[in-house]
């Protein structure tokens, strides 16, 4: 029997709203790897936050090599053999790599200047050591994604760290670049180490895992050795919650085409997008992070640029150069990240409503506000925006209020055709109901909606039809009555035809 | 509930009208000083004194408020002031001078402005060029040398209607123009939506690009004017004029509650803010403060000034996310 490096137990965490992390017990043997899957939003990044010492948990005890530690800060985690990846590897450009190696602990001279030549011996022995050919003075903006990733590993070495924590490695990397990861992998198992690996790809989890771990709405629903899994129940697992019940969806009789894209493609990484909406229609578009789904409404939205393709709005063909164009065609889009894209924080609620259909207010540059104010305030009772009043800043709204913001600010524009990407992240559930209530009496007013989310319950919940994409491409088309996780899970690790 | 919606109100006020608070108790306090303070007289001369850099200021605050800045405008206003009091020397027309002062300002801030909109310099960047460009220009225009007896042109810096002096005129003018574009236009709006968060007002369907230039040129006018008023008050075409007034400005414009990072910021903030530099200026004169001392002392209310407005916005982002959160925040920001 192997001995635990790192075990926690019943750790729980919350945020204001969510119940992130429940009663979790996990544990990482020496020379073993350690798979963590689970959906997005399952809680894995909040348990790895919380061994890395950057989130502290509400409850629960962690142990290192059986003893009882409290790691408080990504610094004491460092100390105590405890190294993370990131799947967002933060860097510096300009940094070379014998700098990045040695980064906050650069061996001094007597006057405290950095011992260069102490840097550069080890740095060359540790390439050599690890049989790698980096010139230790390259520059980090010339590495690849995989040789920073790879270079993280080294720091860990470096560092003398036993546990690993691998967060989606293989996310932006090809496949070469996967074999080089999974051999060094390979070999920091033989030499005990202990690797967390977290990943929803199932043939890199079972390449590589010695055990695997569920995680499901913030619980570790299972843990078994790889040969007690196959593909199939580590699937159902993940996805394993009731489906589509509670969602306040309505049968509303489709009318015609009003959105159709042939054949769209563009520089951020989506190619040969091909789709219809009709009207009183909602359709779906599923996928994991990453696929590629964001990035095809920002390019139909006029957000990012397209280079291939037509778009056909009430069946005319037309342009869409930027945001202007697109609301122009009664196309209007609530972005993902509310806070980048969405809101203007310091701005007050009436300003951000009116924001874009100011043309409405504003005649000959001068502003009606008795009108807006009173415009605004119907709206924003109308999709029950709790506020103190409509002057107040919208940074100090909850997450859902600073949603249902940004959705009366494209009600006051009264579009054909609404794009929801993720419209109900990070709000709490009592919320996402009233958006998903929305979306229902919107559809029945004749407008029509495309509805982009990671949680499969609310897709299949909400939509009439459905797009599923992987890699940039759509993979498959179902019909509500064709919707379960299990095929669209398929559809969406693009291994429909292996499981049929 | 109730009880924390009177205190958001309470908070929104208080941040929104403590500037005016601060003159009250300005003004106050230097009348215990100086029983001259209150003067009619003496009132009056501290306006025609700020009422430069105060008509600068709303220019920044326009630019600040959108995200960007303005570094140059002492140096176009020097070129501004100089080729309009050239024009006049060379027609006697008063009204010629007058719109070619307003051109170069608005030509020079059209160069800014497509700067920063074509080939995304930073505005810091954008304005220094154009503050070294300019002043060159004014200098090798008049080889360096004053241009003297500027006859009839004195009035747009020293003439009066009934008992308000031209310069405090122009300045309440740009005032009421700057409050009214602020908040009473689509472009005032956009403005604020530009500043507060650039990639929300373009998927919004803002256009970003002509905001920007829109904001410049609008600050061509005010430095165009400021510069005639300038050569006007002080009787000389001087090419060397105007030098550190963008600082002068860019305080008002802090000290007035316009924030750095873009999104807020008043007409009235700002000329409070100037009168409050105004103010402070006149009572350590009227004190006897040694004049170097003068400048510590300014320097440090700005630092103070900031610190409070930068102190009190982190400290309201805390109440509002609770602890839990920051960290978080904090790596989205840094990626």
């Amino acid at each position: 029997m192997q001995n635990n490096l790192l075990e926690v137990r019943n750790i729980s965490k919350s945020f204001p709203g969510v119940k992130a992390l429940e009663d979790v017990c996990f544990s990482v043997k020496e020379g073993s790897v350690h798979v963590l899957c689970g959906e997005n939003g399952a809680g894995k990044s909040t348990l790895m936050k919380i061994i890395n010492g950057i989130y502290q948990p509400d409850g629960g005890e962690t142990l290192i090599r059986g003893e009882k530690v409290e790691i408080n800060s990504p610094i004491r985690a460092g100390e105590l053999g405890i190294s993370m990846i990131f799947q967002e590897l933060n860097y510096t450009p300009e940094m070379t790599i014998e700098e990045s190696l040695f980064a906050g602990r650069w061996p001094k001279k007597r006057f405290g200047q950095i011992d260069w030549k102490t840097i550069r011996q080890k740095t060359l022995q540790l390439l050599k050591q690890e049989n790698l050919s980096y010139d230790p003075q390259t520059k980090l903006k010339d590495l690849s994604i995989s040789n920073l990733q790879m270079l993280e590993i080294l720091k860990a070495i470096s560092r003398d760290a036993d546990i690993i924590i691998m967060d989606e490695p293989t996310s932006s990397i090809t496949n070469k670049e996967i074999e080089i990861l999974f051999e060094k992998i390979a070999d920091l198992r033989a030499r005990g180490k202990g690797i967390v690996y977290i990943s929803h790809k199932m043939d890199e989890i079972f390449r590589i895992a010695d055990e695997i771990s569920i995680l499901r709405d913030g619980k570790v629903v299972e843990t078994r050795p790889k040969d007690k899994f196959d593909i199939d129940s580590v699937i159902a697992l993940m996805v394993g919650r009731a489906l589509g019940q509670g969602y306040p969806k309505e049968d509303v009789p489709r009318g015609d085409v009003v959105l159709e894209v042939e054949n769209f493609s563009g520089p951020t990484g989506f190619s040969d997008i091909s789709f219809n909406v009709r009207k009183g229609e909602i359709v779906g578009f599923a996928g994991l992070v990453g696929a590629g789904r964001t990035e095809v409404m920002r390019a139909l939205f006029g957000l990012d640029p397209h280079f291939g393709g037509t778009v056909k709005v009430h069946g005319a063909p037309v342009k869409v150069r930027n945001v202007q164009d697109s609301i122009r065609n009664g196309v209007v889009m609530l972005s993902e990240d509310r806070r980048r894209y969405g809101i203007v924080p310091i701005r007050d609620v009436k300003e951000n409503v009116t924001l874009a259909s100011m043309e409405q207010f504003f005649q000959k540059g001068r502003l009606h506000s008795a009108r807006e104010r009173s415009r605004v305030e119907e709206i924003c009772s109308k999709i029950n925006v709790k506020m103190a009043s409509i002057d107040v800043q919208v940074s100090t709204l909850s997450g859902g209020n600073q949603q249902k913001v940004v959705l009366s600010k494209w009600m006051l524009q009264d579009p054909d055709i609404l794009i929801l990407d993720e419209p109900t992240r990070g709000i709490d559930v009592g919320a996402k109901f009233e958006i998903y209530k929305l979306m229902t009496s919107l559809v029945k007013e004749g407008k029509s909606i495309i509805m982009v989310s990671s949680e499969l319950p609310e897709l299949i919940g909400m939509c009439d039809r459905m797009y599923v994409m992987a890699e940039g491409r759509i993979t498959g088309e179902l019909d509500r009555a064709e919707f379960s996780q299990e095929t669209i899970m398929r559809y969406a690790m693009n291994m429909a035809r292996k499981a049929v | 509930m109730n009880n924390l919606m009177t205190r958001e109100k309470w908070q929104t006020i208080k941040s929104r009208y403590s500037i005016y608070l601060v003159l009250i108790a300005m003004i106050i306090v230097c009348n215990l000083l100086s029983p001259n303070f209150l003067s009619a007289r003496n009132i009056s001369n501290i306006s025609v004194q700020i009422s430069v850099t105060t008509i600068l200021a709303f220019g920044e605050t326009i630019l600040i408020i959108g995200g960007l800045l303005d570094l140059s405008c002492g140096s176009v206003l020097a070129l501004a002031g100089v080729l309009s009091v050239y024009v006049f020397k060379e027609t006697g027309s008063l009204s010629l001078a007058f719109a070619v002062g307003l051109i170069v300002g608005v030509l020079c801030n059209f160069v800014n402005g497509i700067l920063v909109r074509r080939f995304n310099i930073p505005a810091f960047i954008a304005t220094l060029a154009m503050m070294t460009v300019a002043r060159g220009i004014a200098l090798l225009f008049t080889k360096g040398q004053n241009i003297y007896q500027i006859g009839d042109y004195v009035w747009f810096g020293q003439g009066s209607i009934g008992f308000i002096p031209i310069p405090v005129l122009f300045m309440i003018i740009i005032g009421i123009l700057t409050w009214y574009i602020l908040g009473h236009t689509s472009f005032g709006r956009s403005l604020y939506a530009v500043g507060g968060n650039e990639e929300a007002a373009r998927a919004s369907g803002i256009n970003v690009g002509r905001i920007k230039v829109g904001a410049y040129l609008i600050n061509g006018v005010f430095v165009g004017l400021a510069g005639i008023i300038l050569m006007a008050r002080t009787n000389v075409g001087a090419p060397n004029s105007g030098q550190g007034y963008e600082f002068e400005a860019l305080t008002a414009a802090i000290i007035g509650g316009t924030s750095f990072s873009g999104g807020l910021g008043t007409a009235g903030g700002t000329l409070a803010g100037a009168f409050i530099v105004g103010f402070l200026n006149n009572i350590m004169n009227l004190a006897g403060v040694d004049s170097y001392l003068q400048q510590v002392i300014k320097g440090a209310i700005i630092a103070l000034a900031v610190g409070y407005d930068m102190w009190a916005k982190v400290n309201r982002t805390r109440k509002t996310l609770g602890a839990a959160k920051l960290p978080t925040e904090r790596k989205e920001a840094r990626a």
